[in-house]
């Protein structure tokens, strides 16, 4: 049989956690996940971490156990490319494909880092702040390089922590939000000791490196690859020498399935009620999905979710929730993002990197629609991730509708007929991990 | 190799980037390996080489061939021996 009482997409602390709370209430549970292994982004694991020597703590172990001993099905390196019909899901593992049936599904797609263009961000060596922090656990050494951090948001000095702990040079950590609305959030984060303790624990373990607010890296600098970068600090500017740019403008949750579902989406987020239901029946949603808000508001809603889908009661863990949303939301408002950010770019200066769409080509398009067929910009394998959110952010052009697929997937997913029972073995009960959680 | 030096325990995983032979301790991602051997990952339309941004499998720069497979997105795969990878 290849269907589920609740499918799971994305195996970060939201998608773990409600996968958890689904599978211990009984339900037959699919987790899936399109990167090696479980955890998501925030609880990536480093090449040669062990159980013992996790960086990230107890609340990853916990899920991982939870999900061993409630018997939920994992699936990683799994993508969700389309719905053939509702209720069913078309995925693509390595080179093959299956469709998986759902009574409820619950999306957990969580964010991705913001990108927006200046001149020489296409250089080799510059990336997101999360970008190389992800390289860095995948095995690229840091050790001894300079690393510059730039861009807004709450990573920064969270990647500044951790490569700095790795033994990189941190040149710099440049926030482009002002130092007024720095204050302002930490006088809201009272009710949030945790996060005060989190905060103070990264800035100390870089005591050393500037941290400046109102501050941003204006162009980076090399012809193959990264050599340095102008960053603009209290108006003046100045250039420092590198080997990495890490620069991401805080984050923003990955619609892409959600919209193909259907799904509602409000003030670029998914829209759901207290019980962490969308607009569509049987479809839930939580973490970053449903407004950018940090590992506990994921867990929580999660929780939440996994619940709810399996016909539990929710209502003791509302409030908490409430609480871990208004923190989102002053997050947002703390490191929006300064318009002088949309005048770096220049006329000649790549705005959609997959197909090399120049500002100047842009200038006359009114949609994102018309920039879409008039310059193929946002039609690149990437499908406008990068170049979506970063015109929306220069033009104001908001994104037009998703078609299937969602993620570019092989000629031979996309043409396979509906419902294939042949193809179900490739999911295979006994070929299942907990694989790649078997050294934890 | 700084990183083998630092965990002797860890296994050393072998394989061709380009034709050459490369090495890098298991656990390694193909754009991590890819970028510790100082290659860039794919071509620009206009001809500039590109490496990784988002390292999560979004943005598609980190895109190569692994093992006659073109467009892997590198970030997500996980070095494995004898594994051949052509960049752009």
């Amino acid at each position: 049989m290849s269907g589920y009482d609740v499918i799971v997409v994305g195996a970060g602390p939201a998608g773990m956690a409600a996968a958890a709370a689904s599978a211990e209430a009984g339900c037959r549970v699919r987790l899936l996940d399109d990167n090696h292994s479980t955890g998501g982004q925030i609880w990536r694991r480093a090449s040669g971490e062990t159980r013992d020597s996790l960086s990230h703590g107890k609340e990853f172990l916990q899920c991982v156990d939870r999900l061993r001993e409630a018997k939920a099905e994992i699936r990683s390196g799994t993508r969700v490319v389309a719905q053939p019909r509702p209720g069913s899901l078309r995925v693509e593992h390595e080179n093959s494909w299956s469709d998986l049936q759902y009574e409820r599904l619950i999306l957990a797609t969580g964010a991705r880092e913001v990108f927006l263009p200046f001149p020489g961000w296409t250089l080799p060596g510059v990336m997101g702040a999360g970008g190389l922090q992800a390289l860095v656990k995948g095995g690229l050494p840091i050790a001894g390089k300079r690393v510059v951090l730039s861009g807004s948001g709450p990573l920064l000095l969270a990647v500044a922590a951790e490569l700095a702990r790795r033994g990189a040079h941190i040149e710099g950590v440049y926030e482009q939000a002002s130092l007024g609305s720095l204050i302002r959030l930490s006088a809201g984060l009272i009710g949030h000791p945790r996060k005060i303790v989190e905060g103070l624990r990264y800035r100390n373990s870089i005591r050393s490196t500037p941290y400046r607010a109102g501050s941003w890296v204006t162009e980076a600098h090399g012809s193959q690859r990264l050599a340095s970068v102008t960053v603009c600090c209290g108006g003046k500017l100045r250039e420092i020498r590198c080997d990495f740019l890490g620069c991401g403008f805080h984050l923003t949750p990955n619609l892409e399935l959600p919209r193909l579902l259907g799904c509602q989406i409000e003030a670029g987020s998914v829209s759901v009620d207290a019980e962490m239901r969308t607009s569509v029946a049987g479809i839930f949603s939580a973490g970053e999905l449903t407004g950018i808000g940090g590992l506990e508001k994921a867990l929580i809603e999660g929780e939440i979710a996994g619940r709810a889908a399996a016909g539990k009661p929710t209502a003791h863990l509302h409030r908490r929730r409430e609480r871990l949303v208004t923190f989102g939301r002053n997050l947002d408002t703390a490191f929006r993002v300064r318009e002088e950010i949309a005048t770096l770019s220049r006329d000649e200066t790549v705005i959609c990197r997959c197909e090399d769409v120049k500002r100047s080509a842009l200038a006359t398009a009114q949609s994102w629609r018309e920039a879409k067929l008039h310059t193929r910009c946002g039609m690149g394998p990437c499908q406008g991730r990068v170049c979506g959110p970063a015109s929306a952010f220069l033009f104001g052009w908001q994104p037009d509708e998703i078609r299937p697929p969602s993620m570019p997937a092989s000629l031979a997913t996309l043409a396979a007929p509906c419902e294939n029972e042949s193809r179900i073995d490739l999911f295979d009960r006994s070929k299942m991990d907990h694989e790649s959680d078997t050294r934890l | 190799m700084a990183t083998r030096e630092q965990q002797p325990r860890v296994e050393t995983i072998t394989a061709t980037l380009n034709g050459r032979a490369i090495e890098a301790p298991a656990g390694t991602s193909v754009a991590a390996a890819i970028m510790m051997h100082n290659a860039h990952c794919r071509i620009g339309v206009c001809g500039e080489p590109r490496g990784p941004l988002c390292g999560m499998g979004v943005c598609m720069e980190c895109c190569a061939t692994v093992d006659g497979v073109e467009h892997v997105r590198t970030c997500q795969a996980l070095l494995r021996d004898g594994m051949e990878i052509v960049t752009g």
